[in-house]
């Protein structure tokens, strides 16, 4: 591997690393999230940096050129990252199917005990219309898309 | 028995304004003393009126989370309001309401079923569905009979009653995003029992199903996903004591 495609390899992927550093530090990404990609820059600024390992593992897999066992491993660590972003998605999917229906639950219940409540103060009293609600809601669509 | 009010009708909703008050009208008629639950899923049209209008609550889901999420809230519901038993109609007018006191009369048959389905194909009841609906459906039947080892004519009817076994069961967990088949399956797993009995449907009254046309493929292939994986699974419902199937913490 020529000099200058290794400088520019260990530069990339130590920013990758010190990036994720200091999203960490300052606190816009967890670090369950960042342990990942952590582990990934770490891994290719290793290969990238010792030469030697990187050439007997791209020979012992059958790459000719080493350069290119770094973009195999590089890509493959992207692939369990999208695929740790798949996972992440769909538990978030998952809480919000439970927040919403919670939120339902507690907004019907709400709904009825004002109900019983005006029922009981006699006919002067003021019940909340559901379409009220229907002002809101064209904010949330929007913010939606 | 069972249609009192110990009793829930749950009829998920979205953008059915133009039948929900029409079925619900025609469930209070057909079974007076049930409480009524539309679950309005996130509908951008007057079904949350409609529904109050014709004297039902509502659970409103402050954006769709499609049926499956839909119906389980109305498990949600009957859980916790200590309901009996729960029977599910569709709000697009599919299904005839006339025909509630056919599955309870099977669930008195037969006490030891939990859920009892109401099927378009158990007799010939002239049910004429679209050519390609109705191959499906039979696929559905066909591979779902062979798993729970018990012929099972209808696996997507969604017109259902179930027990207090059945919605606690499901009230924990349900399927997502076209439910039906599944929920046979699962019951199966969880050794609760399925009947079916024949029942009249009608084709749809209005609105727009969950399943269109271009999307019947993108179904087929989703639902087989989810019973061929749901096989794989060992335990495919999460029970009392086991881990939160829900957390915030851990990562992958």
């Amino acid at each position: 591997m020529g000099t200058r495609v290794q400088i520019f390899a260990v530069v990339g992927t130590g920013l990758v690393f010190l990036t994720v550093l200091e999203l960490v530090r300052r606190r816009r990404l967890l670090e369950r999230y960042a342990l990942l990609w952590l582990f990934s820059a770490f891994a290719l600024l290793a290969l990238a940096a010792w030469r030697g390992l990187l050439s007997d593992l791209a020979h012992a897999v059958g790459i000719y050129y080493p350069p290119s066992a770094l973009f195999v491993i590089a890509f493959g660590f992207i692939l369990v990252l999208l695929l740790h972003f798949s996972v992440a998605v769909s538990k978030l999917a998952d809480q919000n199917k439970v927040l919403a229906q919670r939120l339902a639950l507690l907004e019907e219940k709400q709904r009825e005990a004002a109900r019983v409540l005006a029922e009981r103060e006699g006919p002067g009293a003021a019940v909340e219309e559901p379409e009220e609600e229907d002002a809101a809601e064209p904010v949330l669509e929007r913010s939606r898309e | 028995m069972i249609l009192e009010s110990s009793s829930l009708v749950v009829v998920p909703a979205y953008n059915e304004a133009d039948t929900v008050g029409r079925v619900v009208r025609s469930i209070r008629e057909a079974a007076p003393d049930v409480d009524v639950l539309v679950i309005d899923d996130g509908s951008t049209d007057a079904t949350c009126r409609e529904g109050i209008a014709a004297g039902a609550r509502v659970l409103r889901h402050p954006f769709n989370l499609g049926i499956g999420g839909a119906v389980q809230s109305g498990f949600k519901f009957a859980l916790e309001n200590g309901y009996a038993y729960m029977v599910q109609v569709d709000a697009d007018g599919q299904h005839d309401p006339g025909e509630i006191p056919t599955l309870v009369r099977e669930m008195e048959a037969h006490p030891d079923a939990d859920v009892v389905c109401g099927s378009r194909f158990l007799k010939d009841l002239q049910y004429v569905g679209p050519i390609s609906r109705r191959a499906g459906i039979h696929v559905f039947a066909f591979i779902v009979s062979r798993i729970v080892g018990q012929k099972v004519t209808d696996p997507t009817s969604g017109f259902r009653l179930y027990n207090r076994r059945a919605i606690s069961l499901f009230a924990r967990d349900y399927p997502h995003d076209y439910p039906e088949v599944e929920a046979v399956l699962v019951l199966h797993y969880h050794r609760l029992r399925m009947h079916e009995v024949a029942v009249r449907m009608f084709q749809r009254g209005g609105g727009r199903s969950s399943i269109r046309s271009g999307k019947s493929v993108y179904y087929m292939i989703k639902v087989l996903l989810a019973v061929f994986v749901g096989m794989a699974r060992s335990r495919p419902v999460v029970e009392p004591g086991d881990e939160a199937p829900v957390a915030a913490t851990h990562g992958i």
